[in-house]
């Protein structure tokens, strides 16, 4: 087996607010074309963690390498510039629980602006690329409505066309079901699915455990701002080592399939 | 005895008022202009995380809200010289005190703006690797912008009756020049109703243009 680096490299990173630790020395690897599902509790740091991915929270120490560009913080280092932060934003797509479309946008151009404001795409090539990943999340035929005309289902898939449009290296999902009425979880959910099987690597903050244990290849436990067991997303789940993992999934009914 | 209302004296002297109605207008232009731009800048420098930029002028701006426009006015003209060691004209008193009360109240409305746009919104922004100066132009300004066209407009409404304390420190504005034409004519009544009327024709159509524009853009 060819020893390739990880595609994301999290060593010893912590984030404090004040004298509140929220994560604890996490260290974390994913492989290129891996996908892990981040699981705990409220308040457990997960999603910080992810936000600490692509530095919309800016840790407090530790080191952050995605691709080939590496963020290191701490007392020594200095912090990166906003120009900096941005190209490294550019390599990373997120997806937010509460979609934040541009209201002032229809939907293909929310699918453009990464492209056209910061790649600088000619418009023409924006456009049929946005198309393109219109159709791939089945929202071709909304392309030019307001975001605000769209159920929340077909908002996150349109935030999903968003940020594949940036091409990035690595895709972040941040509890991307959690507002959807449970009827529409599915249809966002297979997109996901579909795109963890064409090989993107993703980190993906959820409470769908089946989708956890089916989709991620490994399964990642945080609680209290530590991350207590990860493994194989289904020896994880199904046969959890630690307690608290064990009192967190009786919680959930985790369907068999 | 009933009053025998004249306005004919009032008329003969319309160019006089005319020169006020310009004094008016061209004052609360430049004020209100020169005010966004403060606003602006204030509204910019108060996100600031650098306290020592966003405290000072978060303390001058409290200034401004706290006092009445007329004494800031009257300060300018009498005292601020006497500070400074210069000379100031009626007019450049008048635009100083006006623009950066103005200033204050339109950086009010821009930092509520700002403060009125979803958290999301910027993390969606960044999220796509946008740098500050290009969410702000392609996402959050548009927005703002909508949100504001309403108490801008307000404000610049209430800009435009401030101009009419400049008459204090012998600005030629339309009250100024009415009072002119008051003693004059002896007749107050004929010539504060006609100002009156004047700034309302001037003004009415400034707020009806503003529900158009809140109504189409809501």
């Amino acid at each position: 087996m060819s020893q390739q680096p990880p595609m994301i490299q999290i060593t010893n990173l912590s984030k404090a607010y004040g004298k509140n630790t929220v994560l604890h020395d996490i260290s974390l690897d994913v492989p290129q074309g891996g996908s892990v599902a981040l699981i705990g509790p409220s308040g457990s740091g997960k999603s910080t963690l992810l936000r600490c991915i692509n530095l919309l929270e800016e840790p407090s120490a530790g080191s952050i390498r995605v691709d080939s560009q590496v963020m290191e913080f701490g007392p020594r280092s200095q912090r990166p510039g906003g120009a900096r932060l941005a190209g490294f934003r550019a390599e990373t797509g997120m997806v937010f629980q509460s979609f934040n479309l541009f209201p002032n946008m229809t939907v293909i151009e929310n699918v453009m602006a990464g492209p056209l404001y910061v790649k600088h795409v000619p418009r023409d090539a924006a456009r049929a690329q946005a198309l393109e990943l219109l159709d791939r999340v089945g929202m071709a035929h909304k392309a030019d409505v307001s975001p605000s005309n769209l159920s929340g289902g077909q908002k996150q898939r349109v935030a999903i066309a968003r940020a594949l449009a940036m091409q990035p290296k690595v895709m972040l999902f941040d509890e991307a079901t959690s507002a959807l009425d449970p009827q529409l979880v599915g249809e966002v959910l297979g997109v996901m699915r579909d795109l963890a099987a064409a090989g993107m690597t993703m980190v993906v903050v959820t409470h769908e455990m089946a989708f956890a244990r089916d989709v991620a290849d490994t399964v990642v436990f945080m609680s209290g701002g530590y991350v207590v067991e990860k493994g194989p997303a289904h020896d994880v789940i199904e046969n959890p080592q630690e307690d608290r993992t064990k009192e967190f999934l009786r919680h959930f009914h985790v369907g068999r399939n | 005895m009933s009053y025998q209302w004249d306005f004919g004296l009032v008329w003969h002297y319309a160019p006089l008022l005319g020169t006020g109605i310009e004094y008016t207008l061209g004052l609360t232009v430049v004020t209100s202009v020169i005010g966004m731009v403060i606003g602006t800048c204030l509204a910019l420098c108060q996100q600031s995380r650098m306290w020592f930029i966003s405290v000072p002028l978060g303390m001058v701006s409290e200034v401004f809200r706290c006092t009445p426009s007329l004494v800031q006015l009257i300060w300018c003209y009498y005292a601020l010289p006497i500070v400074l060691g210069i000379t100031l004209s009626p007019m450049a008193a008048a635009l100083l005190a006006l623009s950066i009360y103005g200033g204050v109240f339109y950086g009010e409305i821009f930092r509520a703006g700002l403060r009125s746009i979803d958290p999301g919104q910027w993390d969606g922004a960044r999220a796509l690797g946008m740098t500050s100066w290009t969410m702000m132009r392609r996402v959050i300004l548009p927005q703002v912008l909508r949100r504001m066209v309403g108490p801008m407009v307000s404000q610049t409404v209430l800009q435009l009756k401030n101009t009419s304390l400049v008459s204090v420190v012998t600005v030629p504005d339309l009250v100024y020049q009415g009072q002119m034409v008051a003693s004059a004519t002896y007749r107050p009544l004929e010539v504060y109703t006609t100002i009156a009327i004047l700034y309302f024709l001037i003004l009415f159509p400034l707020t009806q243009l503003s529900r158009l524009l809140e109504r189409r853009w809501a």
